[in-house]
């Protein structure tokens, strides 16, 4: 076997060896965050500390009920507002743009999803919030004294705020998704759609969206998944205040990403302490990693049968 | 019900553009807050001194430390992104096939971990310090950052190859190539352009990051020397000085987010420049 050969066997043996340490750095985070999250099982069932919202570490009491259903009730209002807004966005993009128009939307898109979560925390501070406490909040809190709305939280850090800012930053991964899901499907289906004299927005809507909604769904479980895991814009316009059941899009809702990130620094202080948020971080991880197996696997099983 | 038709039409094509005017409104809004608020604090100071004694209750100074700490951190964690990322896609698009099982399960190992919240590596890394018994430090740091990025760098990249033509990598092994000789001598060269614009992409997203450092470097008034002391960053200089109740701190916190923007900014206009050299020569 001559040097080149011998060279070439090298580059495949070590570069393969650097695949399989990829494969497995999702196990290796799962498990490294369980091994330092056991103390706080130990003794407790799963079911008490993911429903329970009774969370007072000092007399160990580590339930995460309240931090899981805050998630949810933030994201929630979240992808209310950004499926909508993607899926319109990148439907216009795919469908009815100019080809410059989508060559000016891609830097636009790219830049969104560069900006830093702290930026966005920023701006959700110094836009986001004034606008939810001076003209939201007085103009439906006390019109509508039912359910979502009701609240005498007048700060603007609310869950709505955190929703709104959320929204707009999972927004790049959506449409960027979506559109290149659209892109997929074939010209001559819409072709065939607008020479039996359908609208464009009928070819859209009956031709082009029935081909790819497994592609729009996966779009929106990734965004829903980007959203949930977001932490420090959150942490900065949510309020992080726990409540039991979340009430009001007014009220402030304390997510699982941000009791991660704000419990910094004490949380060595308290016995269990640390491993309860470890604990924490684990559910999250396993709601991504759930989230996006199924996204992923969707989209890249639409790949395969495409290619 | 012809005409029901086409007033449909119009209603939504008149949501489809308000829906694009919104998301291009939003980031315009975002840019136009961070930067009249940010220019108005920042200055020389700002930019070239490290904090004063009292600085979070409106002492002198400035935020160095953050930007010079991120620089570091950033460069560094970029750098051991990139020592995965390559070998990475050159085993996927060289050494396997495309439609191979190991190839369709690497890319999915990709895509989950790219989807993994950066607060659960910050939260990753500080149990493998704990284990380790190692203390917050930029050498802890690099490395959380360094694992966020990994995907986005190796995912980017991934793409740069599909655009490689197969033609490229035949011509090379019809004159006797191995494949190791056809990565290294044609195909870096046709996809470097591409690789380089992953690499600044990588730097960007990893430079902005606040929860993934925010266990694992800590933060510090002084410049980064050491590799095993805390180190200082922008979004967490940004996130501290948001915090306080003093507006002439908050004004420089809203500074150091038109800093950490304009860096944002630069790197990815500079990597789309450099993707639009890729596609030029690509079908």
């Amino acid at each position: 076997m001559d040097i080149r050969q011998i060279k070439d066997a090298i580059a495949r043996r070590s570069m393969g060896l650097v695949a399989l340490g990829v494969m497995s750095a999702a196990f290796l985070v799962g498990f490294g965050l369980y091994w330092r999250a056991r103390p706080v099982l130990a003794g407790r069932r799963w079911t008490e500390i993911l429903f329970s919202a009774a969370w007072h570490p000092a007399r160990g009491e580590f339930g995460l009920g309240g931090f899981i259903l805050g998630s949810f009730w933030v994201t929630a209002i979240a992808m209310v507002i950004a499926v909508p807004l993607s899926l319109l966005t990148a439907l216009y993009l795919s469908e009815y743009a100019s080809r410059r128009t989508r060559e000016w939307s891609r830097p636009v898109v790219d830049v969104l999803a560069g900006i830093s979560p702290v930026v966005y925390g920023v701006w959700g501070m110094l836009v986001v919030v004034p606008l939810v406490r001076d003209y939201a909040m007085p103009f439906l809190s006390s019109r509508l004294k039912f359910f979502p709305f009701a609240s005498d939280n007048f700060t603007g850090f609310s869950a709505l705020a955190g929703g709104v800012v959320l929204a707009v930053m999972v927004v790049p991964i959506m449409v960027s998704v979506m559109e290149e899901i659209l892109r997929t499907v074939p010209p001559e289906i819409r072709e065939a759609s607008l020479a039996l004299g359908a609208t464009r927005w009928q070819t859209t809507k009956k031709a082009v969206l029935k081909k790819a909604w497994p592609g729009v769904v996966a779009a929106i479980i990734l965004g829903f998944s980007r959203a949930s895991g977001e932490t420090m814009a959150v942490l900065m316009v949510a309020g992080c205040a726990l409540q039991a059941v979340p009430k009001s899009i007014f009220d402030p809702a304390y997510p699982l990403p941000a009791l991660i990130a704000n419990t910094y620094g004490e949380m060595m202080s308290v016995p269990l302490y640390d491993a309860a948020i470890l604990l924490a971080a684990l559910v999250l991880f396993l709601l991504t990693v759930l989230f996006n197996a199924v996204g992923w696997g969707i989209l890249l099983r639409l790949e395969k049968r495409e290619g | 019900m012809t005409q029901a038709r086409f007033i449909e039409e119009k209603i939504f094509r008149g949501l489809m553009l308000a829906a694009a005017g919104m998301v291009a409104g939003s980031l315009g809004l975002i840019l136009a807050t961070v930067f009249v608020k940010g220019f108005r604090a920042l200055s020389f100071d700002m930019l070239f001194k490290t904090p004063q004694g009292g600085y979070y209750i409106g002492g002198g100074g400035g935020i160095a430390n953050a930007i010079a700490g991120s620089l570091v951190l950033g460069l560094g964690a970029t750098l051991l992104a990139l020592l995965v990322s390559l070998p990475l896609v050159f085993y996927l698009n060289v050494y396997l096939r495309r439609r191979s099982r190991l190839a369709f399960f690497i890319r999915f190992s990709l895509d989950v971990l790219w989807g993994i919240p950066s607060i659960v590596y910050g939260a990753f890394g500080f149990t493998v310090m704990v284990t380790l018994g190692l203390k917050a430090s930029l050498l802890a740091g690099t490395l959380t950052v360094g694992l966020l990025i990994i995907p986005i760098m190796a995912r980017s990249m991934d793409e740069v190859f599909k655009m490689v033509p197969p033609e490229l990598h035949e011509a090379a092994y019809a004159l006797g190539s191995t494949r190791w000789e056809a990565a290294m001598k044609v195909i870096l060269r046709q996809a470097f352009p591409g690789l380089a614009a992953a690499v600044l992409i990588a730097f960007g997203r990893g430079i902005g990051d606040a929860a993934s450092v925010l266990f694992t470097a800590s933060f510090t008034d002084a410049l980064p020397t050491s590799l095993f002391r805390p180190v200082a960053t922008l979004p967490l200089a940004i996130f501290f000085q948001l915090g306080t109740p003093f507006p002439e701190v908050q004004e420089r916190g809203y500074a150091a987010a038109l800093v950490l923007t304009l860096i944002v900014l630069a790197v990815s206009v500079l990597a789309r420049a450099l993707t639009r050299r890729v596609t030029r020569h690509s079908r």
